[in-house]
């Protein structure tokens, strides 16, 4: 079994968010970055697949050489080998066009990624590599079980789930609970060094989007408390002070 | 689950409140470790996280120590890390080595004796003084955590004083006979094996594997400890043990052989203490923020401050003595006294803060909800064994003088 993992590098969910430059450019001073989450459950059951069915586990990034610590814990947790694609993820249409590239190439039985990043949260590069390699893209995927050929899976749906099945190969956006967050044990992290992380320059430079420029959400106002009994303030200040009704 | 309440350590909770543990860097001494020693310490705050905070309060309650621990700590890699991957360990440096006792006594200094004992104390020895036969049979057993081995030193009667030990064993043609008894041994009551010092006919002293199972050996277990209660210590008793001869550690003989394994265990606990006193200031530094009385958080008081400010400096300056110490270490450099001040200075700094966090934290502060008392209390052993704080004051005087004061 080959399977690609594309990973994102992100800052960490509890960094203080900042933006330079105008407003333009997210400051990274000071910030952690971690793998996707989501990316994260995706390698976790990438790595317990390969201990089921044996085969190979390769990892993508998009991203300039910064992300480098990120792909190895990656390869620390179990992958076999990386790529890095020499090349700020600009949006997603550019990463979907380099992931695709890779794909090609390699004759992976499955290409897993998190659904979505979670610096912009964009969710579409599987649907877009699905549809560039003309295999079908499912997500969010919460379970994952290959039999032979066939994956059976569970997706979440508006108020329910679906359970699917599916010839290899295909892409999934996977989402907890497909496995447990695998923690980097010392002899993966000394293993590590060793794996290979090929870097390549990027095929293709069209973007779909451009960037205007970033914006906070308005800060959290303070909690009013209203008197359980005291129906026709809160109604007040419903319509007159939050506007809402 | 939505991506603002993700974290990246896992869901369990415990009793009390999810750990948000961050460590200090007021001196970006980051900057000092590499990319892999960074990997390694957010690994095992991970596990700590995962697998120690949600639970630890409970186990030191109970007095009750987890055994299930010991595979835990053998998957993730935290015995034996300095030993050869040849032999299960994991062939890291000394800065990872620190970096990972900090971690683990960040979360429970009782956790971090169960594996410096097994990595410093019983790896080492055999690493360092077995025959290639006893490191294969023993040590990938131990660096997986499928055995937990012990060491014993200290006597009912001989405790800062070692080299006056009564434990011996005599020759008796195939095998050893061996008597006596050890006390305050961590880890005792659940070693599969033990690494005892005892002294030969002619008053020399030798390290001994002794094995669970053997006849006369037994390690009662040591009650009534109100100090790192999650760990569990016991005693040693040898009634006649035969112990065979191919248990004897060839490499080295003397009181210097189970001085080299205190000096690298003492290490260890140089970078530990400062763990647990990063947790005590962590905390503090929270609880000040949010703690409103006089209608102001009570960190915006000069007292608070000034005992916060005290805290980061002193664990800033332990810091940097920690990590100059790991590259001495990693060089074959460091001397069994700069160990000491080491040793001496985290620990007293650890205590020292533990008391300052706690009062910060008022009546809170006694309580299972915050981890002061908890660190308090096990800090208490922690400057008691691998050499008490004063008999360290000692080894540096000597080291000035030139003329001990303990012999
Ligand atoms: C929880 C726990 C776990 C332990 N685990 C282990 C273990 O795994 N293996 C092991 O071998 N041991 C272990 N020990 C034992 C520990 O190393 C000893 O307790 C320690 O060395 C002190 O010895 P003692 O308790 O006999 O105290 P003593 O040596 O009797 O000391 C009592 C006091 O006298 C002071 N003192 C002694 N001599 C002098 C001197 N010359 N000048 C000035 N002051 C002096 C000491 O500083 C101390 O304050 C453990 C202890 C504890 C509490």
């Amino acid at each position: 079994m080959n399977i690609l993992v594309c990973i994102t590098h992100v800052p960490d969910t509890t960094s203080k968010i900042s933006f330079t430059d105008d407003n333009k450019k997210f400051d990274t001073n000071g910030v952690q970055f971690i793998i996707g989450p989501y990316d994260d459950y995706a390698l976790a059951r990438a790595v317990e697949l390969k201990e089921q069915n044996g085969g190979k586990i390769t990892v993508l990034n998009v991203g300039e050489a910064e992300t480098e610590p990120t792909i190895r814990k990656a390869l620390a947790i179990g992958a076999d080998e990386a790529v890095r694609i020499n090349a700020f993820p600009k949006d997603s249409f550019f990463v979907a066009n380099q992931i695709a590239k890779v794909a090609k190439e390699g004759n992976y039985d499955l290409i897993l990624m998190g659904r979505e990043s979670i610096d912009f949260n964009g969710g579409q590069v599987h649907g877009m590599v699905g549809e560039m390699l003309g295999m079908p893209s499912l997500s969010p995927v919460m379970k994952l079980d290959i039999e032979g050929n066939t994956a059976k899976v569970a997706r979440e749906i508006e108020g329910g789930k679906e359970y699917l099945e599916v010839t290899l190969p295909f892409v999934a956006g996977c989402q907890e609970p497909i496995a447990e967050w695998k923690i980097p044990n010392m002899r993966g992290i000394m293993g590590a060094r060793s794996k290979p992380l090929n870097v390549i320059e990027p095929d293709n430079d069209e973007v779909k989007t451009t960037l205007e420029n970033f914006e906070l959400p308005p800060a959290k106002g303070a909690v009013k408390m209203i008197d359980a009994d005291n129906v026709s303030e809160l109604v007040d200040l419903l319509k007159n002070e939050a506007k809402v009704i | 689950m939505s991506t603002d309440t993700l974290t990246q350590n896992g869901s369990a909770k415990g009793k009390s409140a999810a750990d948000l543990f961050e460590s200090p860097d007021f001196y970006q001494l980051d900057d000092l470790l590499t990319e892999e020693h960074k990997l390694i310490r957010s690994s095992i705050r991970d596990f700590v996280k995962k697998e120690i905070s949600p639970f630890i309060e409970d186990w030191a309650e109970r007095a009750h120590f987890p055994y299930e621990i010991v595979k835990k700590f053998g998957d993730i890699g935290a015995f034996g890390p300095t030993v050869s991957e040849t032999y299960g360990g994991g062939g890291l440096d000394y800065i990872s080595y620190g970096l990972i006792m900090q971690e683990i006594e960040r979360g429970d200094s009782g956790m971090r004796s169960t594996a410096s004992v097994q990595g410093s104390l019983v790896m080492y020895p055999i690493y360092k003084f077995g025959s290639e036969e006893q490191k294969k049979k023993y040590l990938p057993k131990l660096a997986s955590g499928e055995w937990l081995g012990c060491f014993g030193l200290t006597e009912p009667d001989h405790g800062s004083n070692p080299s006056g030990m009564v434990t011996n064993f005599k020759d008796a043609g195939d095998h050893y006979v061996l008597n006596g008894a050890k006390m305050w041994i961590s880890n005792a009551p659940k070693a599969e094996i033990a690494v005892v010092w005892a002294k030969d006919e002619s008053g020399r002293i030798h390290g001994l594997i002794v094995e669970r199972g053997m006849e006369g050996f037994s390690t009662p277990e040591t009650h009534g400890k109100w100090s790192l209660r999650a760990s569990t210590t016991g005693e040693l008793v040898f009634d006649n043990v035969k112990v065979p001869k191919e248990n004897l550690l060839p490499g080295k003989s003397g009181l210097g052989a189970p001085m080299m394994c205190l000096d690298s265990a003492r290490y260890g606990i140089a970078w530990g203490a400062i763990g647990a006193a990063m947790d005590c200031y962590d905390s503090a530094r929270r609880y000040a923020i949010e703690r409103i009385q006089f209608g102001k958080p009570i960190g915006s008081f000069q007292l608070i401050q000034k005992k916060l400010a005290e805290m980061l400096t002193e664990i800033t300056k332990a810091q940097l003595l920690n990590w100059k110490l790991g590259m001495m270490l990693d060089a074959g450099k460091a001397s069994t006294s700069q160990i000491s001040l080491a040793k001496r200075n985290s620990v007293a700094t650890a205590l020292d803060i533990a008391r300052e966090a706690r009062q910060i934290h008022g009546g809170m502060g006694i309580t299972g909800e915050y981890p002061m008392m908890r660190h308090m209390m096990n800090l208490e052993s922690v400057v008691t064994y691998e050499g008490t704080h004063d008999i360290h004051l000692l080894i540096l005087g000597a080291e000035i003088t030139g003329i001990p004061a303990f012999k």
